[in-house]
């Protein structure tokens, strides 16, 4: 959790610096994908754990990065995981999907299809049914192609 | 240039032993494709007679694993939409003459089964090698009485790519003994190996003597054409062989050829021969 | 393009309590409302936002998209399935739009 927490404000930082050249943007995203992981979590910064989520380290083009989480639980009516919130920080929204399960999902795992504007993280955070969150994050690195393109 | 080529051989060669792993070095994964784990492609194989590279490889092999996956199940695969589709087009009556494909050649699935792996072919009426676009085109005007399709039209990839993948797996291999196919595959030759654009590049820079290598953060290929169309995962959409032709040429910065123009189409007799032998993979994905 | 077209993959038998893979695609091109036409004007918004999938009636799994999701959505999650019954799948459009497809399953 402390680590998150440290890479977290390292992020706030790194975007505050940036700003002062002159990009509102970059600050906005990294403040907007800290809103969007509380907005979901209640409040609180998701501990790590029970969540991993899988994605190619580098992506051969951004339009189409395949990602996929799953979650450790039992998913029973009364033990399960209610969603997975999909974040990708460096993207113009960090937005991407919300997974709904229920125990009749058997498993809470998914995947799909994304789309990364640039090398950044991708976030999955995992809200259980007792109400507490976790989080995984992986950093994908988008390739430019060969001929301008 | 024979000099470069030959220090990017050894250059690879000795990445490829020290490191067992050519991906790195930007060369062809030493994996196997096998569609929906039952579908042997043919993704490696001799090089025919007085072709300048001992083996021909296909593009497959030059991409991720994330991307390999896409086209090693079916399901999995966006091409395939595609191909739905295109079945759609096959049955659908169009024109004047009241008439489908499928009126006059029946069910797509048996009158198309290797057909796709044969062209472009020499059309004796056009004195001209035909492609499957524009035999489509002669079929449309002549016996639907329907309008011909635009360059690129969404129905055109549609059902090009539904006739291709009746062929799929099946070796390429196109009839260079009928009409005047070895003009048109010198004139192909030709242009293959004319440096094109402000950046001097041709056909055979980037996808013979550079291939295996890196451009930025891109593999170079060998350039084969087994695939198309082909889904990029770039446009998110089928990417018909004339389409990125004039991609190609066009990022040499030269003037690039009308789709169907006779330079294109003797690049077409040319390029899918320098792959003969290859399994047609079309819808095949790539980056 | 033509209207879009869901293509689902379901098991057709599976066990009692089994934990079934399900695979959904549809053909869309999810304009993301970022881009620019050749005039400059920007690309209205156009996404299949809501997918649902429903087993007897009951829902199993569903996902809130926006649009960073690819062209061509694809979604692959599981199930648990008791009884024999029918898959229900369900895309719903920014337009208002909605696509639908059933698949049988045969529990033994």
């Amino acid at each position: 959790m402390s680590l998150t927490r440290r890479e977290a404000l390292g992020l706030t930082a790194g975007a505050a610096a940036f700003i002062t050249f002159g990009g509102q943007l970059a600050y906005a995203a990294a403040a907007e994908t800290e809103e969007a992981i509380k907005a979901f979590s209640g409040g609180s910064m998701p501990a790590s754990g029970k969540i991993s989520l899988d994605a190619p380290e580098i992506a051969e083009n951004g339009n189409t990065v395949p990602v996929s989480v799953s979650v450790d639980s039992p998913m029973t009516a009364d033990n399960y995981v209610e969603s997975v919130l999909i974040l990708a920080e460096g993207n113009p929204s960090p937005a991407v999907a919300t997974f709904h399960f229920t125990a009749m999902s058997g498993e809470a795992a998914a995947k799909t299809r994304i789309r990364l504007a640039k090398t950044q993280n991708v976030i999955a955070v995992a809200k259980m049914s007792d109400g507490t969150t976790f989080m995984d994050k992986k950093e994908v690195k988008v390739t430019i192609g060969g001929c301008g393109g | 240039m024979a000099k470069i080529h030959k220090t990017g051989v050894l250059l690879a060669g000795l990445l490829t032993a020290g490191m067992s792993s050519a991906a790195l070095a930007g060369g062809p994964v030493d994996e196997k494709l096998v569609i929906d784990e039952e579908l042997e492609i043919i993704t490696r194989t001799a090089a025919p007679e007085g072709h300048p590279l001992d083996e021909v490889i296909s593009g497959w092999h030059y991409r991720t694993k994330e991307t390999r996956e896409l086209e090693a199940d079916s399901f999995q695969n966006p091409g395939m939409l595609y191909v739905e589709r295109g079945e759609e087009i096959w049955n659908t009556v169009e024109g004047d003459a009241g008439k489908s494909c499928a009126s006059c050649h029946g069910d797509g699935e048996e009158f198309l089964k290797g057909i796709g792996a044969n062209y472009p072919k020499w059309n004796a009426d056009a004195n001209k090698p035909f492609n499957l676009e524009l035999q489509v085109n002669q079929c449309r005007e002549a016996n639907m009485q329907a309008e011909p399709y635009k360059f690129d039209a969404a129905d055109q990839k549609a059902l090009v790519t539904y006739i291709k993948h009746q062929s799929i797996g099946m070796p390429v291999e196109i009839d260079l003994t009928q009409g005047e196919m070895q003009e048109w595959w010198k004139k192909g030759e030709e242009t293959y190996y004319t440096r094109t654009g402000q950046l001097n590049l041709a056909c055979a820079t980037c996808h013979e003597d550079y291939n295996g290598n890196y451009i930025r953060a891109d593999h170079l290929s060998q350039g084969n054409v087994n695939g198309f169309p082909t889904y990029r995962l770039k446009q998110s959409a089928m990417v018909s062989l004339h389409n990125r032709f004039r991609g190609c040429i066009r990022d040499t910065r030269a003037e690039f050829p009308a789709a169907f123009s006779d330079e294109l189409m003797a690049l077409e007799v040319y390029v899918t021969w320098r792959g003969t032998g290859l399994s047609v993979e079309t819808p095949a994905v790539r980056q | 393009m033509a209207a879009p077209k869901p293509r689902v993959k379901v098991p057709k038998k599976a066990s009692k309590g089994e934990v079934v893979t399900l695979k959904t695609l549809i053909s869309h091109p999810m304009e993301s409302g970022q881009r620019k036409d050749k005039q400059g004007n920007p690309i209205p918004r156009k996404i299949i936002n809501k997918f649902t999938c429903e087993y007897n009636g009951q829902v199993v799994f569903s996902c809130d998209m926006d649009p960073a999701v690819s062209a061509n959505p694809y979604l692959e999650f599981t199930a648990k399935v008791e009884d024999s019954g029918t898959f229900k799948f369900t895309w719903v459009d920014d337009d208002g739009s909605v696509y639908t497809t059933e698949k049988k399953l045969a529990v033994e």
